[in-house]
């Protein structure tokens, strides 16, 4: 009996001293360094043998067996290394130099953030990069550019003003997509009901985006009083219907066999020019959608529009208070992500000519949330960048992994963004803050905040 | 009983010949089949303190909810300076010159004070930096704090920028519902000297309540609420006096 008693005298501050000790693998460097090796591990595996169906351990077998997964590692670990023990050098070195006023340092700083025309001069400069350096590229790659990068790019730019700005979650939002390729086709004469007169694709762009804008109103006024959780079940319904529709109405839509004929763009102004199959035309047109609409977008934000997005999404009662009318902004949030998703639909369209209901299935949806998750909801280099190497990634792991692996690696992907950088690739700086904010439990966070077992740092 | 029961009273019979900048005339709200209010008059004049009391679930918020143009009553009239507003969305009823502070104050957490204090002068093109100033004035702590986020606020903090958030829309009547929740003795006394120095700069509020005493110190006149009815409506120092509210409101035993 009395060794009991001794046992818990002695074992209540022994078991509070291991509650409140910190385990070494709850350190942050270790939990970076967890991410590193799992890196590693994915990339062992994008590189090394791939799988066959009849002996499905073939390719893990061989992968690990050789030196390719010890080379990762290596590499990896030597990222972390630097990482973790010489970044406070390297960072004592940059700062002297600043300290110092470097000249040039100090010099190109001061004219970048000085100077606006300097910084528009190198915006400028790189648009005409992306502009002119596809022409270098080999066929393939310029209709990758078109038929993927700058359509997903174009909708996580759409996106991001609802889901980012906005703060409404939107899992329906390639229908809006669908509906500007069926308007293309539709004007174009392509579905098996004629249009009232045949219009220009040009023409047609504008019409669609009318569509869309029509078609977001008509989601959005119904979900007004809804959020998060509510409304994505809501908007996943709305893609559905679409969805469906699209494939069952085949006197209208030309059913689950889908369009084709959709006209090229085309120039008939004395003289007449088609777009055939060279990708090129496309992607500038597409290019310049982006650049034109990153710009209004930019301005939007910092606008007395984006003011009032940022308001709803804090607090909708504090926001009508303060004189928001959160019924139009909401809607107006959801007309401009639609008329953005518009425009891909028709550009997509005319450019493919041939479509069916399964190129816009929800997967497409959830895939262009997770471009926008993954750039930084709410940072419009962010999502570029986010929609562009993510679509980018597939394509270029067709010459490393098995095709049909490749989504595979992508989720990976993914997995270990979120846990390790939940704030996405460049955040937005109010959502660096909403996240840091949530993890010191302070208010609640859209991203989940510490993780379960306690957050060290 | 010298409590004077509001009952449908013209305006004419108001003894000061002062009109009413808001009047709630038998005013009756509903939450679905509940009914929450249930025949409500109140009027508050210009440049009045009114103090409106209650227990919890007596209607004060509903009150404040429905002059404000978050809720619409299902009967009766909402009327500022003798015009209708009821129906009025509160977005719209902002640029009347009616700021509301909201229970539990719903500063923007994630936004930094300036931000907040920005946010509520939306109403106009360009928030004025003349008031920016003064309110930093009133409330020094949040002049300290300007790019503190909202979220990361005291408590009194948090309250003292709800009220300079609503002063930035410049309002006639500011509505302020339970400045004092949750908060030390202390701080609800600055935050009183301030509500009363906004006053003598010209403001018109009404003050929901539950904190009685420093809410008759400030206030004119004060309403009694019960159960979605006014019980009692006098002068702020009769009913501080008044034996059933000091029993009620104030912690003393009725003799
Ligand atoms: N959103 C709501 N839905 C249903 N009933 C409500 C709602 N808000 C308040 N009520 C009810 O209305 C009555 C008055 O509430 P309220 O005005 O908040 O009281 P007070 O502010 O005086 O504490 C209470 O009985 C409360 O339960
Ligand atoms: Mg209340």
């Amino acid at each position: 009996m009395s060794s009991g008693i001794t046992k818990t005298a002695s074992g209540g501050p022994a078991s509070t001293a291991r509650l409140r000790g910190v385990a070494w693998y709850q350190h942050p460097r270790w939990s970076r360094l967890t991410a590193m090796v799992a890196i590693a591990v994915v990339l062992t595996m994008v590189t090394g043998e791939q799988g066959t169906d009849r002996d499905i351990f073939f390719a893990l077998r061989e992968d690990f067996t050789g030196p390719l997964p010890w080379i990762w590692l290596g590499l990896c670990l030597l990222v972390w290394t630097v990482r973790e023990f010489w970044s406070e050098p390297i960072r004592k070195v940059r700062r002297a130099s600043v300290a110092k006023s470097d000249p040039p340092v100090a010099w190109v700083r001061g004219q970048w953030r000085g100077d606006r025309r300097i910084r528009q001069l190198v915006l400028a400069a790189l648009v005409a990069v992306a502009a002119f350096a596809p022409m270098g590229l080999e066929r393939y790659w310029h209709q990758v550019l078109v038929d993927q990068i700058a359509i997903y790019v174009l909708l996580a730019i759409g996106l991001n003003v609802v889901i980012g700005w906005a703060g409404m979650l939107d899992l329906g939002f390639v229908a809006f997509f669908a509906i500007g390729a069926y308007s293309a086709a539709f004007w174009t004469g392509a579905l098996p009901v004629d249009p009232p007169f045949e219009l220009n694709n040009f023409l047609v762009i504008p019409v669609a985006v009318l569509t869309c804008l029509i078609a977001g109103l008509i989601l959005g006024a119904p979900t007004l009083r809804l959020r998060g959780d509510y409304l994505a079940i809501v908007t996943l319904g709305f893609h559905e219907i679409v969805y469906i529709t699209a494939k069952n109405v085949e006197d209208f839509t030309g059913g689950a066999r889908g369009v084709s004929g959709v006209e090229h763009f085309s120039i008939d102004m004395g003289f007449s020019y088609e777009w055939k199959l060279d990708p090129l035309p496309y992607y500038w047109l597409l290019l310049g959608f982006i650049v034109l609409l990153v710009f209004l977008f930019m301005r939007l934000e910092h606008s007395r529009v984006g003011r009032a997005w940022t308001a709803i999404r804090e607090d909708q009662v504090a926001a009508a208070a303060t004189g928001v009318n959160t019924v139009r902004f909401k809607l107006m949030a959801f007309a401009i992500g639609a008329s953005t998703s518009g425009i891909a639909g028709v550009a997509y369209a005319s450019k493919v000519g041939y479509f069916n209901p399964e190129n816009f299935p929800l997967l497409a949806s959830v895939l262009v949330l997770a471009y926008v998750i993954f750039g930084g909801m709410g940072s419009i280099p962010g999502v570029l960048f986010g929609a562009a190497f993510l679509v980018w990634l597939p394509e270029v792991l067709r010459d490393y992994v098995d095709p049909r692996d490749r989504y595979m690696y992508l989720g990976a992907l993914l997995v270990i963004m979120m846990i390790y950088r939940p704030q996405g690739v460049w955040p937005s700086k109010r959502r660096q803050r909403e996240l840091k904010m949530a993890t010191e439990g302070t208010v609640d966070g859209d991203a989940t905040a510490a993780p379960a077992g306690g957050k060290v740092s | 009983m010298s409590t004077t029961k509001l009952a449908k009273e013209p305006e004419g019979t108001e003894p000061t010949a002062a009109p009413a900048l808001l009047e709630l005339r038998d005013l009756r709200v509903f939450y679905g089949a509940i009914e929450a209010l249930k025949g409500v008059n109140l009027s508050v004049r210009e440049g009045e303190v009114v103090a409106l009391l209650g227990a919890n679930g007596a209607g004060k918020s509903t009150t404040l909810r429905t002059a404000s143009g978050m809720l619409s009553p299902r009967s009766g009239e909402v009327l500022l300076r003798g015009e209708r507003i009821d129906g009025i969305k509160p977005h719209n009823l902002v640029r009347f010159g009616i700021g509301h502070v909201p229970e539990g104050r719903r500063v923007f957490a994630r936004m930094t004070v300036r931000e907040n204090l920005e946010m509520g002068a939306y109403r106009f093109k360009s928030p004025d930096q003349d008031e920016m100033d003064r309110i930093f004035g009133l409330f020094p702590r949040l002049a300290e704090r300007s790019s503190q986020l909202g979220g990361t606020l005291s408590g009194g903090e948090q309250q003292m920028l709800a009220i300079g958030r609503a002063l930035m829309g410049k309002p006639e009547l500011l509505l302020l519902d339970e400045p004092s929740m949750g908060l030390a003795p202390l701080v609800v006394q600055q935050i009183f000297e301030i509500l009363r120095e906004i006053n003598q700069q010209g403001t018109t509020v009404l003050l929901v309540e539950q904190n009685a005493a420093q809410a008759l110190q400030l206030a004119d006149r004060g309403y009694v609420l019960e159960t979605g009815t006014v019980a009692m409506h006098e002068e702020a120092s009769a009913l501080l006096a008044d034996p059933r509210v000091r029993a009620a409101y104030l912690g003393e035993i009725a003799e």
